[in-house]
């Protein structure tokens, strides 16, 4: 257990490393200046070469790159060239918005998505059919499409919830929860359908095995079956369905929180993108694979928990 | 048995749409709609940008925020421009950024997935490997960062997007060429002539056809929601130029004043993605095997009149008439009819017949155990005054475990994999005896001493994996008996175990039988096992049941032919030559019974009277019930006057 642990938690290294040499290969192909961006079309030369300087764009892209490496090692992220404010200190605020919004709908379509799986599976017949027409939209539809349709019908007409914004806990607990009702459903239809589908398959496989047969044909009553049985040993593909709804879910952050007008990650993400500014592109680069990590991690330990095979070899 | 071959017999449609994709998919309604649907928004944006009744750019501000008329069938957007003219340009682009994502994912995953799967080895380990890298990236952060770094160019926005994609698909194609490697036409490919590689791509590529087109229908719907979410945010194409997503921002910002702009904007991309969606699932359900085995299909019991109760006290279990089918995509298909058994307290009585013949499927039919798609359709299984064909759900109660118990074929599937021995077992104890946890292990521990288990204590704490085959099926005998069953139904108890292993298990189930009294009803294919532990036997064949006798009688000489065909296989009754005898031809499928006599086809001494029509049980000399209206015993003789066998 404590091999698999540290073996996920190593595989950080790479993940970071890889993913910000393409960011810096990346930015040292393409042709452009940041400094010229910045200081704008008027700026003289020598403007912009002093500002190329002062920014370290004028050494080759490894050193930018080893020396950025060298403050990843302080938790340093280097400093956006836009705002001039320190990536982390940019970025440590928006991720407790993301969480929470993340979080909320992953836990929200655990528990509406494995419901839902399991009553398809135990009902068959026109329950299923429903079931399957609701999991097709879900997994077709895009998230902002569908959180733009959410606004319009419960922010708009029927003013049930805020439009757009975000309320902190800390201000009001019951504004907090309002203004993330409609990005959690926004965001949380694909994995409700996900995690329902694959709820329903593992649990209709389980339903057929013998063991479950044994059981129900020794006097085993059908919700302790169901309940002790059943959903144990389907829970372990639907685990890693979880995780794929988790990181699925934060990346279309990016198109929810721009929709609602969270300040979290994914909407400073597209702003980011916009200004055309690396290094805060880079610092949330290193959260997100952070954060998929933690959640492959999670989904390993919750193996391991789950299937006695994996935990005892 | 005739579980597979109902299920086998529901394969055969869906193997054949393999052959034919495209047709499979065009046969359902579903399949047309979806199909269509997306052929008219291709063209109608491929060609259709070329000919826009407008200029996508043009605007006309008089003519703006107005419903649809016709000079502009979809209206006009703020600016007065023709929306229809815009959705067509803008899907044009769209639809391209999407292929062009699908077609780099594709051309990407495909040889990778073939060679990591073929190959094997180093290659396999680089290329897994870096699989599983990729999948962890973030992925809409490499995306962002390419479109800050080449100015929002979606087009290579969306090469990346399919080659990080590939990763997931890599996986898939590995795991199929995998398998199919290891398979014996690739093997037999080999034999003749064809070139390591060659096999590979041609099975493997018709292996993963199906499964490669849904992943790629669903990474389309994906492809087009990132593509449509990133203009939206204004990250693809400047304004004036037409993309959905920026026209579903449009709209959104006026969707209090002029809220008709979002109906064909959103609903355009709503539709594509839908007939996307359902595209892929009609493939899903073309392709695969199980989904179309049963389907959601079912079957109804024909009326609800039960066979009349024996009502012998003497009798345990009574079936009368039973009647077994499965729905299949052909159809629904009978797959044991017109089944007569009696079981009496305290008796052994042997189910045999070969795999297909139907005998599990009685075996699971008294028990209610049936796949979803059966059903007894007709006839009773009397237990004590209760028909338990009729039993649903709760009405099993005091029934399943407490009189009736069951042990399987395999014991290793027959245990939660998740779940301490112990733990399952005194779950079934703490339901039967209403005791607490405590009390439980007490009786766990008995239960185990009861099956002869060496350590009781130490066995309980294991998981199933870790304990032997043969210990596993005493562990599930001993949840049988948990209830204290009056009958115990064993389905092909010995059937998975090593020889020496088969003998203990059975001397066990005869010492349990001696010591509590229970009746057990042996599903078996061996004749050995029925030698040692069975009074009396009743032979299944296609279905139906040939003969009942008593053991002895049948040893003796059975009265019908197939029988004694059954008995000269065995391997204890090796022909002349040494050899083990076969019966020659083959069972016919439950879709393809004969009019009359099951077996006449085979028979030797078959008739023309044999075929034409159903053949009624006879008495014959003895104890003997059969089938057979040219039976090998004479009806109502003497048994001593038919030992002779006849041949």
């Amino acid at each position: 257990m404590l091999r698999i642990v540290l073996r996920r938690l190593l595989w950080a290294v790479p993940l970071v490393l890889g993913v910000s040499l393409v960011v810096f290969l990346l930015a040292s192909l393409v042709p452009g200046d940041p400094a010229r961006t910045i200081l704008g079309e008027s700026a003289t030369p020598d403007a912009v070469a002093a500002l190329r300087t002062e920014l370290g764009l004028d050494r080759p892209w490894y050193e930018q790159y080893l020396s950025w490496l060298g403050g990843l090692a302080h938790g340093d992220l280097g400093t956006s060239v836009f705002t001039g404010e320190p990536v982390t200190t940019a970025l440590n605020s928006r991720l407790a918005v993301t969480l929470a919004l993340v979080l909320t709908t992953v836990v929200v379509c655990s528990v509406v998505g494995v419901a839902v799986g399991v009553v398809g599976a135990l009902r068959g017949g026109i329950t299923a059919r429903v079931l399957d027409v609701v999991s097709l939209a879900g997994i077709a539809l895009p998230s902002f499409w569908v959180a733009l349709v959410l606004v319009s019908v419960f922010a708009v007409k029927l003013r049930w919830f805020p439009a757009t914004g975000y309320v902190s806990p800390d201000q009001s607990l019951g504004g907090w929860a309002s203004s993330l009702v409609l990005p959690v459903v926004s965001l949380g239809l694909l994995g409700v359908a996900v995690i329902a589908k694959q709820t329903r398959d593992a649990a209709l496989t389980v339903l057929e095995s013998d063991h479950v047969a044994v059981l129900r044909a020794n006097g085993l009553p059908e919700t302790r079956l169901v309940l002790g049985h059943v959903l144990r040993n389907a829970s372990i593909p639907v685990v890693s369905a979880i995780g794929v709804v988790f990181v699925g879910s934060l990346d279309a952050t990016v198109f929810v929180e721009n929709v609602f007008v969270l300040p979290g990650l994914g909407s400073r993400a597209t702003q980011a993108t916009v200004d055309h500014d690396v290094s805060v592109i880079l610092g949330i680069g290193v959260y997100f694979t952070l954060v998929v990590v933690l959640v492959n991690l999670l989904v390993d330990v919750a193996y391991g928990l789950l299937d006695p095979k994996v935990r005892t070899a | 048995m005739s579980a597979t071959v109902a299920a086998t017999a529901a394969t055969a449609p869906a193997t054949a749409a393999r052959g034919s994709l495209l047709r499979g998919v065009l046969a359902t309604w579903r399949g047309r709609t979806a199909g269509a649907v997306l052929l008219v928004v291709v063209l109608a944006c491929l060609v259709g940008a070329f000919v826009t009744p407008y200029d996508p750019l043009a605007q006309d501000l008089a003519a703006a925020r107005q419903t649809p008329s016709g000079a502009h069938w979809l209206g006009t957007d703020l600016l007065g421009r023709d929306v229809l003219s815009r959705l067509l340009q803008g899907g044009a682009s769209s639809l391209v950024a999407v292929l062009v994502a699908v077609l780099v994912r594709t051309v990407v995953a495909l040889p990778l997935g073939l060679a990591a799967g073929h190959l094997g080895g180093r290659v396999d380990q680089v290329i897994t490997r870096v699989v599983d890298l990729v999948m962890a990236v973030p992925t809409i952060v490499i995306l962002l960062s390419v479109l800050t770094l080449f100015g929002n160019d979606l087009l290579i926005g969306m090469a990346v997007f399919g080659l990080l994609g590939s990763a997931g698909l890599v996986r898939i194609v590995r795991g199929a060429a995998l398998a199919a490697s290891q398979e014996l036409h690739v093997t037999a490919g080999r034999l003749m002539g064809l070139s390591r590689r060659q096999v590979a791509v041609r099975h493997v590529l018709s292996r993963v056809r199906g499964v490669v087109i849904v992943q790629t229908t669903l990474f389309a719907t994906i492809a087009l929601g990132v593509q449509t979410g990133l203009s939206f945010l204004g990250l693809g194409a400047p304004p004036p130029e037409p993309t959905w997503g920026g026209m579903v921002g449009e709209a959104a910002s006026v969707v209090q004043s002029y809220p008709w702009l979002m109906v064909p904007t959103g609903g355009v991309i709503a539709i594509t993605v839908l007939a996307l969606g359902v595209l892929g699932d009609v493939v899903r359900d073309t392709t695969a095997d199980r989904s179309s085995a049963s389907g959601g299909r079912s079957v109804r019991r024909r009326g609800r009149v039960p066979a009349a109760d024996p009502g012998d006290p003497d009798v345990l279990l009574a079936v009368r008439g039973l009647e077994v089918a499965f729905a299949t995509a052909a159809g629904e298909v009978t797959v044991v009819r017109d089944v007569d058994l009696d079981v009496r307290a305290g008796e052994t009585v042997g189910l045999v017949g070969e795999s297909g013949s139907g005998k599990s499927v009685v075996a699971k039919a008294v028990l209610g155990l049936l796949p979803r798609n059966g059903a007894v359709v007709a006839g009773s299984a009397w237990w004590r005054g209760t028909d338990l064909t009729g039993l649903r759900g709760r009405g099993w109660r005091g029934v399943r475990g407490s009189q009736i118990a069951l042990v399987a074929q395999d014991p290793l599937r027959a245990l939660d994999p998740t779940s301490r021995i112990g733990a399952q077992l005194g779950e079934l104890v703490r339901v039967h005896d209403r005791v607490g946890r405590r009390a439980a292990r007490v009786r766990v521990v008995e239960l185990l001493e009861q099956v002869q288990v060496i350590d009781p204590a130490e066995v309980a704490r294991r998981y199933p994996h870790e304990i032997s085959g043969g210990m596993a099926q005493r562990v599930a005998i001993a949840m049988a008996l948990a209830g204290r069953p009056r009958l115990l139904v064993a389905d092909e108890p010995t059937t998975a175990l090593d020889v020496t292993v088969q003998a203990e298990v059975l001397d066990l189930l005869r010492a349990l039988q001696a010591e509590t009294g229970m009746a057990i009803l042996l599903v078996t294919h061996d004749w050995g096992v029925v030698a040692d532990a069975c009074e009396r036997v009743v032979v299944l064949y296609a279905g139906e049941v040939v003969e009942r006798a008593d053991a002895a009688d049948v040893f003796a000489g059975p009265g019908h032919p197939y029988t004694r065909a059954l008995l000269d296989c065995s391997p204890d009754q090796p022909a002349p030559d040494g050899t083990l005898r076969t019966v020659p031809g083959t069972v016919p499928p439950p879709d393809a019974w004969p009019t009359g006599c099951h077996f006449a086809a085979r028979c030797p001494r078959a008739q023309d009277d044999c075929t034409q029509e159903g053949i009624p049980m006879v008495e014959l000399a003895g104890s003997r019930v059969a089938r057979c209206i040219h039976p090998l015993v004479p009806a109502g003789q003497p048994v001593g006057l038919t030992l002779e066998r006849s041949r």
